[in-house]
């Protein structure tokens, strides 16, 4: 992999021809991914088709077999499980990668407070419940003001209440850093909600490149969006009326 | 009170001819009796805290009475009184107080050096390929072999004075701080060291701030263990030859049939065992302040 400091043709990400292969399986085979600062896509798909294979090629945790990808050299990761060090209390997990962190602690207490977890700066992390977890591993992932930051299903392992404030949290954060954003998510609507742009991968190639042209903040209930849900539905292999049979009895 | 709303209208869908029976299935009333109410809950902690306090004073009673009356011979167990008097001897004459420096000093050193060579080994066999492929296959080996066997050996090799005493003390706690050191290292959550790399840690520093600390746990409780087995040491390599320590007072009190000062000499591994735990928890609790949320 390489490195650059320019970005050509402003991208910062730039990923063409990514292959990926397993054994003899090639999860991912001809895929292409480009964001520009700012940018915010999603990535959909049925499960085992390479979507955090690709997340975590353009993470740096994993290499592509084949192909050629371009990132900020400052990427941030936010798991679907918060990942906290359980030995270090809640601010020094968020500068965990500064070299001091003591002379980072003023930056931790800022990104906190983003977050609205400033008066649990102190707390160990076993205090903390799922969706502070979550909230505090998302200060963590925009505290080194990343230029990519990639999104690995964040909102999965949260109660329904808990993943409404986090997508506005999100929503917030994002607009407000500026970062290229990746997220992966089986979740039609949060993508929808979320992203400017939804990809759907299918056979380790990207079946569907649909921009999502509705003004923010944006309402499950608006036609369009409805539209967009039951497009995706239908792509991700869903038949709609099977998805809502309760709907469609009343 | 949503009960008794919901039984309305569920009786009311009972289709005619139906037998009602099988739309009302057997209740259980589950609410709370007036003696659920009444609090007993801290009653039962205090019947707790008496009955662990009362048990082994029963048995001490029991054992005095059993000697005062007779039922048993002094020579088989002499009387609790008796060991107490044991005791005064012991301490009066000087002979406790010359070998318990000398037992401590032998057990500790022994374990100082136990420990830390498992500890260094599990480390460098834990963070790198290197040496768990150097390490870890003879170490392994080696844990099968009973500690007590190669006393002989020691002796052979050592002579009969300090150095046998404390290599088999070494040995001993060698492998279970080894092991859970080696174990607690390789057994640090993967996601975990993933999230490290990705906010730049790496090497030393991935070691000293997600490594370590996450194995920290496991390398205590391989440090318990080693406590206990020290003292297991301890007895064995002060039965032979010991001129001094509390194994000496075992020997000479065997040689002149005096089980109440045995008694009064195992009495006293019994309190380190104890003491060893005492100290090692309040270790744990200072080390440890991330796990004690949970603990409690």
């Amino acid at each position: 992999m390489s490195s650059s400091d320019v970005p050509y043709d402003g991208y910062v990400v730039d990923a063409r021809g990514v292959r990926r292969v397993f054994g003899e399986r090639a999860v991912l085979d001809g895929v292409d991914v480009q964001l520009r600062q700012g940018d915010f896509i999603a990535l959909l798909g049925p499960s085992g088709t390479g979507k955090t294979t690709l997340l975590r090629i353009l993470a740096g945790l994993d290499t592509a077999t084949d192909g050629t990808v371009v990132v900020p050299e400052a990427r941030s990761v936010v798991f679907q499980e918060p990942r906290l060090v359980p030995s270090r209390r809640v601010w020094r997990n968020v500068v965990l990668g500064a070299s001091s962190a003591r002379k980072h602690r003023a930056e931790a207490l800022a990104a906190l407070g983003e977050v609205g977890l400033a008066t649990h700066a102190d707390a160990w992390p076993v205090t903390l419940s799922g969706g502070e977890a979550q909230r505090v591993a998302l200060a963590r992932a925009l505290v080194a003001e990343p230029g990519l930051l990639l999104l690995d299903e964040p909102f999965a392992a949260l109660d329904a209440l808990t993943r409404i404030k986090m997508h506005e949290l999100v929503a917030q954060l994002v607009a407000r850093h500026r970062p290229a954003v990746l997220l992966v998510t089986h979740d039609v609507d949060e993508a929808i909600l979320l992203s400017d742009r939804i990809l759907v991968l299918a056979n380790g190639t990207i079946d569907v490149d649909v921009t999502v042209d509705i003004d923010k903040p944006r309402q499950r209930s608006e036609p369009r969006f409805l539209e967009l849900r039951s497009f995706l539905l239908d792509k991700l292999g869903v038949v709609p009326s099977a998805a809502a049979p309760a709907l469609a009895a009343r | 009170m949503t009960t008794v709303e919901l039984v309305g209208p569920r009786a009311d869908t009972t289709a005619p001819g139906v037998p009602s029976q099988a739309l009302s299935p057997a209740l259980e009333d589950l609410s709370p009796t007036p003696s659920d109410r009444r609090s007993l809950a801290g009653l039962a902690v205090w019947r707790g805290r008496l009955l662990r306090f009362l048990v082994p004073v029963a048995l001490i009673a029991l054992w005095q009475v059993a000697s005062s009356a007779g039922w048993v011979s002094p020579r088989t167990l002499p009387s609790p009184s008796t060991v107490i008097d044991a005791f005064a001897e012991l301490i009066r004459n000087g002979d406790l107080q010359r070998a318990l420096p000398v037992s401590l000093r032998r057990a500790f050193t022994g374990l100082a050096i136990g420990a830390t060579l498992g500890l260094s080994i599990g480390l460098w066999a834990g963070l790198w390929k290197l040496g768990e492929e150097l390490f870890d296959a003879p170490l392994q080996i080696l844990r099968a072999v009973p500690f007590i066997a190669i006393q002989p050996l020691l002796v052979a090799w050592f002579g009969i004075y300090e150095q046998p005493k404390i290599t088999l003390i070494a040995a001993a706690t060698v492998f279970p701080v080894y092991l859970n050191t080696y174990h607690g290292v390789r057994g640090v959550d993967a996601k975990l060291i993933e999230a490290g790399q990705i906010f730049g840690l790496s090497g030393r520093r991935l070691s000293f701030r997600v490594i370590l600390p996450t194995a920290l746990p496991q390398i205590f409780t391989g440090l318990r263990y080693a406590l206990g087995t020290s003292l297991l040491a301890l007895v064995l390599a002060e039965q032979v030859n010991a001129r001094d320590g509390i194994g000496s007072i075992l020997l000479v009190a065997n040689l002149n049939q005096r089980p109440d000062i045995i008694i009064a000499g195992v009495i006293v591994y019994a309190v380190f065992g104890v003491l060893i735990d005492v100290v090692m928890r309040i270790v744990e609790k200072v080390a440890l302040p991330w796990r004690v949320s949970v603990q409690l």
